[in-house]
């Protein structure tokens, strides 16, 4: 099986969806000639043309405006934003339109519309190429938001995404474009959304965590495995939205103490809703306070390589929460 | 400012200690100096003495539990000073961990002891029915963990052989007193599957531990786990639980010994040995149906009144004592009853009951005049409303009236006999009632 980047697994996903689909197509910026700032496009313009993936203005609302009224006239567009940090001036695209299309027009209409964006922190980019935005869009029905951790679930989690008959947001962690690599298949699988993936098992405590956070967790988990004999189960969550719960609450009834893991800043981050359903759902199996490790709550990323390390989670420090968690 | 009361470190490599009896309640004063606390280690049995004076505000160990030096054992202060449920101290490893930003524990949940319960850890000592206080904690501040509960209930199975078909028992709060704990039945059930030299129960030990005291010589004898299951439910019932009253009545029991007299061979003949404790059962049943209000248990909703009499009889063991019972005691005649009194007491004594042998009781007998005691005040039975305690029968003088009006003395086995009642339930007006019935029922047997 060919070891693969994860910017290859997703451009491998998108030229298979493109092959098989005539209806797909990519638009965003630079996605066309440049083959986009990543490299995620690389190829595919002149493998299908500009008819197929076309390069877009300057404008994040027009992308996904252009997107949903495609998906509604019969297309299954794929749109790419350059950094989920620009992905603002389509928020009311995606939330107001994208989202309740179906409902709103009790089902008359639907939105197959597929939004990439690479998001996350530690490649030194600063305020604006740096965030975090699932947050945002885990609170809205009607949308499914996808993070991937490893080329393979890249690959497969993407070729669903497309055939989904809903808008999904697939977020990238750009940290590990090229840093992660892994085993690919060559040909046709998909990964389905809506399920998370047990990364490393382990009975002493639960580790949640989605795009690099899994792969810094199961850095963690191997390190106090090793040091402190503390064996962590590792969840990597995959999909944010629908919620795993199966998965999130059989790996809780098991350990009782949960650490959930997101480089978003920590307050009303994602990380909340999976302590309030292990609360809910797994009060009598609970065992110590739940805890969360995100980045601190200031404004953004900073750009200073310090201040990025401050904020940022990383294997140490993940590591010190679990043995924290491990010993209470 | 109040001051700490620190678990000391009592000697060269010694870390921790149990915290044996406290000397001091909350809310008492104290001196500097004067002794609050007896602690023991495996090295040494000591005092702490208190290190101001004051009032004791709050104590945070139990009786009983073992904890590391440094641990904050009370705090003393003024009488209008507050302290928090459990202030400051915090084990010195639990500040570890450079986390960016973090959660949770917060440094609140970090204080916690091993006083305060997990909800996992809750849940699974009701649902095997486990004492936490027996648990030694690995957890931060000595917390007793999920791991901890399933390492002791692993020791627990490891003990027993066939005992894993019998279903938790007893579920905290719920129990009937003088019940032992499950291992108790464990072992008595494991008895029944291994060679009989094997004691189901730790007899009491000989003296292992010198008495520490220096004025005081003798030995330290450890508890057996039913000396301290009945001690637990003692102090539950009497102090913590129901106001007990007792009431004395005398009986005239010429008609039971003759009756007895003229059946015990018969019974014999059918196999039952017949004793006084049927006939005392009997009277309860009827003195029970009479008063239905002292058959029955307190509840916060209302006075929860069976509609049957099953008695519970205490039968003293070498070692304790443990309440079978009788299961519908209505329902029974003489002879069913003292089959039933036969073959509990029998089982008792072989420590072979089995958990619904002493379950659903309602009402309790404890027979004390076996070993000649005259009359008693027992303790009620949680959850129930009351206990009979029946003397031994002893000869007297007794002035008696004859058919035409006269007073005579007369020598006739007398009978004292007692109700104890929860007061919340009844009154002495219900008690006496209920004893009159009881009285007349074996005055007039036949």
């Amino acid at each position: 099986m060919p070891e693969m980047t994860l910017i290859d697994a997703v451009r491998a996903a998108m030229d298979e969806e493109l092959a098989r689909d005539p209806r797909v197509f990519i638009t965003g910026e630079d996605v066309g000639k440049r083959g986009g700032v990543f490299r995620a496009t690389m190829g595919l313009y002149e493998k299908y043309g500009e008819k197929r993936i076309v390069d877009s203005p300057l404008a994040e609302l027009s992308i996904v405006a252009i997107g949903i009224g495609a998906a509604c006239a019969g297309l299954i567009p794929i749109c790419e934003i350059q950094f989920a940090d620009f992905i603002h001036p389509a928020f009311n695209q995606i939330v107001n339109e994208a989202a309740k299309m179906y409902y709103r027009s009790g089902g008359a209409w639907n939105v197959p519309l597929t939004i990439r964006a690479p998001y996350g922190g530690g490649i030194g980019g600063g305020l604006y190429h740096s965030q975090s935005v699932e947050a945002f869009f885990t609170h809205v029905p009607g949308l499914k938001v996808v993070i991937p951790s490893t080329p393979y679930d890249a690959k497969g989690l993407l070729k669903s995404a497309v055939r989904d008959p809903n808008p999904v947001l697939f977020f990238e962690p750009k940290k590990g474009y090229r840093s992660i690599k892994g085993e690919v298949p060559a040909g046709e699988y998909t990964v389905p959304i809506g399920k998370a993936r047990v990364a490393r098992q382990g009975n002493d405590v639960s580790v949640y965590a989605y795009g690099m956070m899994a792969h810094y967790a199961v850095q963690a988990a191997e390190q106090v495995a090793h040091e402190d004999g503390i064996q962590c189960d590792v969840i990597d969550l995959r999909t944010l939205l629908p919620i795993d719960k199966e998965t999130i609450l059989a790996s809780f009834k098991k350990t009782g103490k949960a650490l959930i893991v997101y480089e978003d800043n920590l307050t009303m981050g994602y990380g909340a809703e999976i302590a309030a359903i292990l609360c809910s759902d797994g009060f009598e199996y609970m065992d110590a306070p739940i805890m969360r490790l995100g980045g601190p709550d200031v404004p953004a990323v900073p750009f200073s390589h310090p201040l990025q390390e401050a904020f940022m989670p990383n294997p140490h420090k993940i590591a010190a929460a679990i043995r924290q968690l491990a010993a209470y | 400012m109040p001051t700490n009361v620190i678990m000391p470190q009592l000697g060269e490599s010694v870390v921790e200690g149990t915290l044996s009896r406290w000397l001091k309640q909350v809310g008492e004063r104290v001196e500097e100096f004067e002794p609050i606390a007896e602690v023991t280690t495996d090295k040494v049995d000591t005092e702490i003495p208190s290190p101001a004076s004051g009032i004791l505000l709050a104590i945070y160990v139990a009786e009983g539990q073992t904890v590391e030096r440094g641990t904050l054992l009370a705090v003393i202060g003024q009488p209008d000073e507050r302290v928090e449920a459990m202030p400051s101290i915090v084990p010195a490893h639990a500040h570890e961990g450079a986390a960016a930003q973090t959660s949770a524990p917060s440094a609140e949940a970090q204080k916690s002891t091993a006083q305060r319960y997990s909800p996992v850890v809750a849940r699974m000592a009701a649902e095997h029915g486990i004492d936490l206080t027996r648990i030694r904690g690995t957890g931060l501040g000595g917390r007793v963990t999920k791991k901890d509960v399933e390492a002791y209930l692993a020791a627990q199975a490891a003990q027993k052989q066939p005992a894993s078909e019998l279903a938790p028992w007893e579920q905290p709060g719920g129990g009937d007193l003088f019940k032992p704990t499950d291992e108790i039945f464990a072992a008595a059930n494991a008895k029944q599957a291994t060679p009989v030299s094997q004691p189901a129960i730790t007899p009491i030990q000989p003296p292992t531990q010198p008495l520490p005291s220096a004025e005081l010589s003798g030995t330290l004898v450890p508890h057996s786990t039913m000396r301290r299951a009945i001690a637990k439910h003692m102090v539950e019932s009497k102090l913590h639980t129901a106001p007990h009253v007792t009431t004395v009545f005398e009986i005239d029991m010429t008609r039971v010994m003759a009756h007895w007299k003229a059946n015990e061979a018969a019974f014999a003949a059918q196999g039952v040995r017949l004793t006084l404790t049927a006939y005392f059962v009997a009277a309860i049943v009827r003195a029970a149906q009479a008063q239905p209000t002292l058959n029955s248990r307190w509840t916060d909703d209302g006075l929860l009144v069976p509609n049957v009499v099953n008695v519970g009889m205490a039968v003293a063991l070498n070692d304790g004592l443990i309440v079978p019972v009788i299961k519908n005691a209505q329902d029974l005649s003489l002879i069913g009853l003292a089959r039933q009194v036969n073959d509990l007491a029998t089982r008792a004594r072989a420590k072979q009951l089995k958990p619904d042998d002493l379950q659903g009781g309602t009402i309790t007998l404890t027979n004390h005049g076996v070993s000649g005691s005259l009359f008693a005040t027992p303790i009620i039975n949680q959850p129930q409303s009351a206990i009979v305690g029946t003397g031994a029968v002893t000869k007297r003088p007794v002035v008696i009236t004859d058919a035409d009006g006269n007073d005579v003395l007369a020598i006739r086995p007398m009978l004292y006999a007692t109700l104890t009642f929860d007061h919340r339930v009844a009154d002495g007006a219900i008690a006496d009632a209920f004893m009159r019935v009881f009285k007349e029922t074996l005055e007039n047997w036949r």
